[in-house]
C-alpha cells in the first residue's frame, strides 16, 4: 500500500488497485450496453436485455452501493452497523416522497396537493415536513441529508461515550427496528403500512417507458462508480490508514493523538449518505418504499453480502451483493421456503472458511497457481489488499 | 488550563504529580502518589506487579480521571482536564507494554501515522507526504533499524523489533515526555542494551519515565531510580541506593 502514497490521485484512485480497475471498467461497460441492449437491439435478438432483467439488474446495483457504504465502515474502521437498511431506507423514502408529490391530480382522489393516504386519512393539508418535496433538487439534497442527519446525531451519541463492538451493533439494529415500527404508523405522514408507491413520472418522463428505465439503470450504474471511487478516496488517504488504525487497535489511535469519535463520525456519515444514494435510485426502479425496507433482517442481509465478497476491499462488497442477491433472486423463485436457511448457512460458512470472502479465495488460488508454476514473488501482493 | 493547586516545589519540572488518588472498587490503585520530573531528566519506575505503575501512567495520559490530586505537564497544563488525544497533542508519547503497533500497516506507515500535526479528520484526508516528512521518517527508521523492512506490514516483524517500532512512533510525535511500560521485555540481551544507549541519547531533548523490571536495563540506564509500593513512592535516588534501602528489600523479598 506504500506506493500509493507517492503516486497522484489518480495513481492512488485507480492505478494501484488492479482488481478495483477491472472491476470499474465491467460497471461502465455493463452501464453503458446495459441500457443500449434494451433500447437498440430489437427484442428476440440474442443480445436484447429485457426491461425487467434490466431493472433486476439496476436493484443489484444499488444494493452494490450500499454494500461499498458498509465496507466502508466495517472492512476498514471495524464499525458493524446493523443498521445500515434504515440509511439506505431513508434516501428511498426521500426520493418517494418526490415521486409522490409528481403524482400530482392523477391520484385515486384526484387531489392536487395532498397524496392519496392523506387524503384517505381525510388530513386536510400537507405536513410541514412534506413542504419542498415536489422539487427534485430539494428532494434530492434530503436523500443525502435525511440519513446523514440521523447518521450525525447517533454518530455523536454514540462514538463520544465510546460504545464500541457488540454494543454498537445491537443500538444500530435497534435503531432500525425503532423507525420500523414507527414509520408503519399512519399518522407519522410516511404512507403506514403500504408506505409510498403508485409513481408515475421523475422529472417529468414516464417511470413506466424502456428509456426512463434505462436512464435509472444508467445512473445507478455512474452512482456506484462515484461511490466506489469516493470510498477509494478515502481509504488511500491517511485518514483511510487512521481508520484501519482504529480498527486495529483504537487504544494505540488515541494514545497517538487521534480524535477516534470524530474519524468515526466522518466516515459513518459519508457512509450513511452513500446507503441514502443506493435507496433514491433503488425506489424508482422497483416502484414502492414500504417500512419494509427498515426490516432488521435487511440490515443483516448486507453484512453478510460484504462478508462473502471480502470484507476491507471494496471491490469485494459490489462482488458480494451481486452474488448473494444473484442468488435470492434465484433460489426464493426455485425454494423459496428454504432461501433464509440457505442465507444463514452461507455466512457460517463464509466466517468459518472464507474469512477474506470470495475475493481472499480468488487470491489464494491464484497465489497456489503462481508458486506450482514457480513464478517469482507470488503471495505477498495478493493478500495485502484482502488484509482484514 | 489553570493551576488546580500552587505548585510546592519551586524548580521547574516537565511532570508534576502531587498528592494524586485513584481508587478502584474501594481498591487504591494510586495512594497520595507526589512524583516529579525534570526537564530533560530520565527517571527509571520500578516497583512489585500491582504497585500502580500502569494506573499511574493512565491518569497521567488522561484515560483515568484521578479521584484527587494535581497533574501538572510542563507547570501549567493540568492534564486531569483532557482525554487521551489532548494529552497525546500536548507532547506526551505512551508506549505500552505490549507492542501496540498497527499490524496491517506496513512500517513506514505506521511511523507515518504518528508524525506531529495533522489530526484533524480533514488534514488527515488532504494528508500529502512532503519532502521535510519523508526525511523525518528515514531518519527514524534509520534510528531503529528497520529501514529495510519499511514496505513490509508491521505484524510480521519480531516481538523486539515492534518494540523498536513503537518507540520510533513515539519519538514521530516529538514529545516532550515519554511514558514507556516496559520496552525491555521480550527483547534479546543485545537488543535490551541498545535500547538503553537510545534511551540515553534520547532524554537530552525528551524526557522520559520508563517503567521496568529487568534491573540490568535499569542499571545500562545509569539514572535516578522511584519505587513504586501500593500505589505510592517508596523510596527514591540511584540505584545503589534503593537496592540498600530496607523497606524496598522487604517489599521485593519480605513476601
Amino acid at each position: 500500500m506504500s506506493q500509493e502514497i507517492k503516486g497522484g490521485p489518480l495513481t492512488r484512485l485507480i492505478m494501484n488497485d488492479k482488481a478495483g480497475r477491472k472491476l470499474l471498467l465491467v460497471l461502465l461497460l455493463v452501464s453503458v450496453l446495459v441500457p443500449l441492449s434494451n433500447l437498440l437491439v430489437p427484442e428476440g435478438s440474442l443480445f436484447h436485455v429485457s426491461t425487467f432483467t434490466m431493472t433486476l439488474l439496476g436493484k443489484y446495483l444499488c444494493y452494490a452501493l450500499l454494500a461499498v457504504a458498509v465496507d466502508l465502515i466495517w472492512g476498514y474502521c471495524g464499525i458493524l452497523s446493523l443498521g445500515h437498511g434504515a440509511f439506505f431506507a431513508l434516501g428511498g423514502y426521500a426520493m418517494g416522497m418526490y415521486l409522490m408529490r409528481q403524482i400530482g391530480d392523477r391520484g385515486v382522489y384526484a387531489n392536487p396537493e395532498l397524496p392519496d393516504f392523506m387524503v384517505f386519512l381525510n388530513w386536510t393539508e400537507l405536513p410541514w415536513y412534506w413542504q419542498g418535496f415536489d422539487q427534485f433538487w430539494f428532494a434530492m439534497i434530503m436523500v443525502l441529508a435525511a440519513p446523514g442527519l440521523l447518521a450525525f446525531v447517533f454518530g455523536v451519541l454514540a462514538f463520544r461515550s465510546r460504545v464500541t463492538g457488540v454494543y454498537l451493533s445491537i443500538i444500530t439494529q435497534a435503531l432500525t427496528y425503532a423507525l420500523l415500527l414507527a414509520f408503519f404508523r399512519n399518522d407519522m405522514g410516511f404512507g403506514g403500512n403500504n408506505g409510498l408507491t403508485d409513481f408515475k413520472d421523475i422529472l417529468g418522463f414516464d417511470l413506466q417507458a424502456d428509456t426512463t428505465r434505462a436512464a435509472l439503470f444508467f445512473a445507478s450504474g455512474i452512482a456506484l462508480i462515484g461511490g466506489y471511487l469516493i470510498s477509494r478516496f478515502i481509504v488511500t488517504s491517511k485518514l483511510g490508514r487512521v481508520l484501519v488504525a482504529i480498527r486495529d487497535s483504537e487504544s494505540r489511535a488515541r494514545f497517538l493523538g487521534y480524535r477516534v469519535e470524530w474519524y468515526k463520525l466522518f466516515v459513518f456519515v459519508v457512509s450513511s449518505m452513500l446507503a441514502g444514494v443506493a435507496g433514491a435510485l433503488y425506489v424508482p426502479q422497483v416502484g414502492i418504499i414500504n417500512p419494509g425496507e427498515f426490516a432488521p433482517i435487511n440490515s443483516i442481509e448486507i453484512i453478510i453480502w460484504v462478508a462473502v465478497g471480502g470484507r476491507g476491499t471494496l471491490y469485494g462488497a459490489v462482488i458480494g451483493a451481486v452474488l448473494v442477491n444473484y442468488a435470492k433472486t434465484y433460489f426464493t423463485g426455485a425454494f423459496a421456503e428454504l432461501w433464509l436457511f440457505m442465507l444463514g448457512g452461507l455466512f457460517v460458512l463464509t466466517t468459518l472458511y472464507l474469512p477474506k470472502g470470495v475475493v481472499g479465495l480468488w487470491a489464494q488460488i491464484q497465489e497456489k497457481r503462481r508458486s506450482s508454476s514457480g513464478g517469482p514473488g507470488g503471495g505477498q501482493s495478493a493478500t495485502a489488499e484482502g488484509k482484514v | 488550563m489553570s493551576i488546580a493547586t500552587p505548585k510546592h516545589i519551586d524548580h521547574p519540572t516537565v511532570l508534576y504529580m502531587n498528592g494524586v488518588s485513584v481508587s478502584f472498587d474501594g481498591f487504591k490503585a494510586l495512594n497520595s502518589l507526589s512524583l516529579f520530573i525534570e526537564p530533560g531528566e530520565m527517571r527509571a519506575i520500578i516497583g512489585p506487579n500491582g504497585a500502580g505503575k500502569t494506573t499511574m501512567m493512565d491518569v497521567i495520559t488522561g484515560k483515568t480521571r484521578p479521584d484527587s490530586g494535581t497533574i501538572l505537564f510542563n507547570d501549567k497544563e493540568d492534564l486531569t482536564r483532557y482525554d487521551e488525544a489532548q494529552v497525546a497533542n500536548m507532547g506526551v508519547g505512551r508506549k505500552f507494554q505490549k507492542p501496540s503497533v498497527i499490524e496491517s500497516l506496513t512500517v513506514f506507515e505506521n511511523i507515518e501515522m504518528s508524525l506531529k500535526g495533522g489530526r484533524s479528520v480533514w488534514q488527515a484526508l488532504v494528508h500529502k507526504l512532503t519532502p521535510a516528512r519523508q526525511e523525518k521518517i528515514d531518519e527514524i527508521l534509520d534510528l531503529i533499524d528497520l529501514k529495510d523492512r519499511q514496505h513490509e506490514e508491521a505484524g510480521s516483524l519480531s516481538h523486539g523489533q515492534k518494540q523498536w517500532l513503537e518507540i520510533g512512533m513515539l519519538l514521530g510525535q516529538e514529545p516532550e515526555l515519554l511514558l514507556i511500560d516496559e520496552p525491555a521485555a521480550g527483547m534479546t540481551d543485545e537488543e535490551t542494551m541498545k535500547t538503553a544507549e537510545l534511551f540515553k541519547r534520547l532524554a537530552k531533548k525528551h524526557s522520559l519515565m520508563v517503567v521496568e523490571h529487568d534491573m540490568d536495563f535499569i542499571e545500562a540506564l545509569d539514572c535516578k531510580v522511584t519505587v513504586l509500593h501500593e500505589g505510592r513512592v517508596l523510596a527514591e535516588g540511584s540505584l545503589e541506593t534503593v537496592k540498600a534501602n530496607q523497606e524496598v528489600i522487604e517489599v521485593y523479598l519480605g513476601r
